[in-house]
């Protein structure tokens, strides 16, 4: 064991979590948007919005994220026509191809989420709100989701973790991410054991506090 | 239940015969992903300049070997644990692997090349048409500050953990905006999507590449030896492992001196690449 490349590689490692996070963050932002359309658009009586709305989160949930991220980076990036559209500015950029993957396969499992959380709200709920005059609109944003929200909670939370060991695949199409800087120190330094140790120390330290916030939560918001 | 213990004992079985059937061959470890060097064919098998060579080597040595697959960036990690005894994956001599595992001596050597893609605004750069970066003359140095210029603020692309990678670290060019791959081959898309500006490689990585894609790549600049680009490939082996060492010195004598390296070399190359 060499402690001393631990100790050097720390603060290295510690500055690239700043890249983990922000995918995170990001990933988990415009996930969470994706995950509500989808969960309402899931619950739709409309036959073909439904299906699509599956469809999406069934491709998405049965695809390995490796893979999306590679469709997303290399294959896009291989269509010519789309290298002169406007669209080329983001997709030329491997963070930003990054949080798109992250993005849609985060918002699919969200959608999954979100969408048993509503279709476990008591009926009672919702008829208690029809009794008292209560618009279906406002039953909606003042009833249904806040409750679904809760319900979904330790769900999401280890939705959140899986999407937080999920960003070590940027490292993949060249960002300096947590893993990423992890790899290169061992590529000059031919100790793998060393420098994963402590990368997985930091991941293990950030689902430390997630999930302790999670849980947190979960008791202020109990009911 | 019967069936899954039975099964179960199988596999185990199985696997104990595949260990101990391996247990005194030589295992070379390549990485089947930088053509001409090492690659694979359609099939999966393993082919290339190395490939073969090793074979030759094995012949000389007098031992049996097999040859295993290996990633690129976990290359001498996996020697060092003992997944293989040898590396031969056109890994270049260099004294920052010297630190970690003992080299046999060159058996061949390449140099180095930046690419870019027909069109591109480093195309015509005035430079010699190679550089030594060991002792570096007045002509190098002036090619290394024309460089330096062309490619500031430019994204110059390279495979993780090789030579390429460590000159572009060192600052000989000034601050680039460096990019590292798993592979050549993500290297050689990311060129050609043009989120590269640039990339630095084995010049005979990208001619291959050009060759194969039908892609419009084009080698501009010198090409470069010496100094971070180390001193001709080598097999890397364990540092303890002197008698190993010895038996490929000595085989690399005998199949230069019958013409087998050159043989080969020009056989994947196009030329003689030998050394």
């Amino acid at each position: 064991m060499d402690f001393e490349l631990m100790v050097n590689s720390f603060p290295k490692l510690l500055n690239a979590t700043a890249i983990t996070l922000k995918l995170l963050s990001a990933s988990l932002f415009f996930g969470l948007l994706i995950g509500l359309l989808f969960a309402v658009l899931r619950i739709s009586k409309n036959p073909i919005i439904n299906k699509f709305a599956y469809g999406y989160s069934y491709v998405f949930r049965g695809t390995p994220l490796l893979v999306q991220i590679f469709i997303i980076y290399f294959g896009l990036g291989q269509i010519e026509y789309l290298r002169t559209t406007v669209l080329w500015v983001i997709l030329k950029e491997p963070y930003w191809c990054a949080i798109i993957a992250f993005a849609l396969n985060t918002g699919a499992y969200t959608s999954e989420i979100l969408r048993s959380a509503f279709q476990t709200i008591k009926p009672g709920f919702i008829e208690a709100g029809k009794s008292l005059g209560i618009s279906n609109k406002i039953i909606f944003y003042r009833i249904q989701i806040p409750i679904a929200i809760r319900q979904s909670l330790p769900a999401y939370g280890n939705e959140i973790i899986l999407m937080l060991k999920g960003t070590s695949l940027a490292s993949t199409v060249t960002l300096m991410d947590l893993t990423g800087v992890a790899k290169y120190i061992i590529s000059t330094t031919f100790k793998p054991i060393e420098v994963f140790i402590v990368a997985g120390s930091i991941y293990l330290f950030m689902t430390f506090l997630i999930h302790n916030l999670i849980k947190f939560l979960e008791k202020k918001y109990s009911f | 239940m019967n069936i899954i213990k039975k099964f179960s004992l199988g596999i185990l079985i199985s696997l104990f015969l595949t260990i101990s059937a391996n247990a005194d061959k030589i295992k070379i470890g390549t990485e089947g992903a930088y053509p001409p060097w090492n690659s694979k064919d359609a099939s999966g098998k393993l082919i290339g300049f190395e490939v073969e060579l090793a074979w030759t080597l094995c012949r000389y040595i007098g031992e049996q070997c097999e040859i295993v697959e290996q990633d690129w960036d976990g290359m001498i990690p996996a020697l060092i644990m003992r997944k293989f005894d040898a590396i031969m994956a056109g890994m270049s001599i260099t004294a920052e692997r010297q630190k970690a595992i003992s080299f046999s001596q060159g058996y061949a050597d390449e140099v180095a090349s930046l690419a870019v893609m027909k069109g591109s605004s480093l195309e015509g750069m005035d430079t010699p048409a190679g550089i030594n970066l060991t002792k570096p003359n007045t002509a190098a140095k002036k090619a290394l500050k024309t460089l330096t210029t062309a490619l500031a603020g430019k994204t110059v692309c390279v495979q993780t953990a090789t030579i390429h990678q460590n000159f572009l670290d060192s600052g000989d060019v000034g601050k680039v905006n460096v990019r590292t791959y798993k592979t050549q081959d993500e290297v050689n898309l990311d060129l050609a999507s043009g989120r590269c500006d640039a990339a630095l490689a084995a010049a005979v990585a990208f001619s291959d590449y050009a060759e194969k894609s039908g892609k419009p790549v084009v080698l501009v600049g010198p090409t470069f030896s010496g100094g971070a680009f180390g001193n001709g490939v080598g097999v890397g082996i364990r540092k303890d492992d002197t008698e190993l060492l010895n038996a490929f010195n000595k085989a690399i004598d005998k199949a230069r001196k019958n013409g087998d390296i050159s043989r080969i070399a020009t056989k994947w190359f196009g030329f003689d690449a030998s050394m």
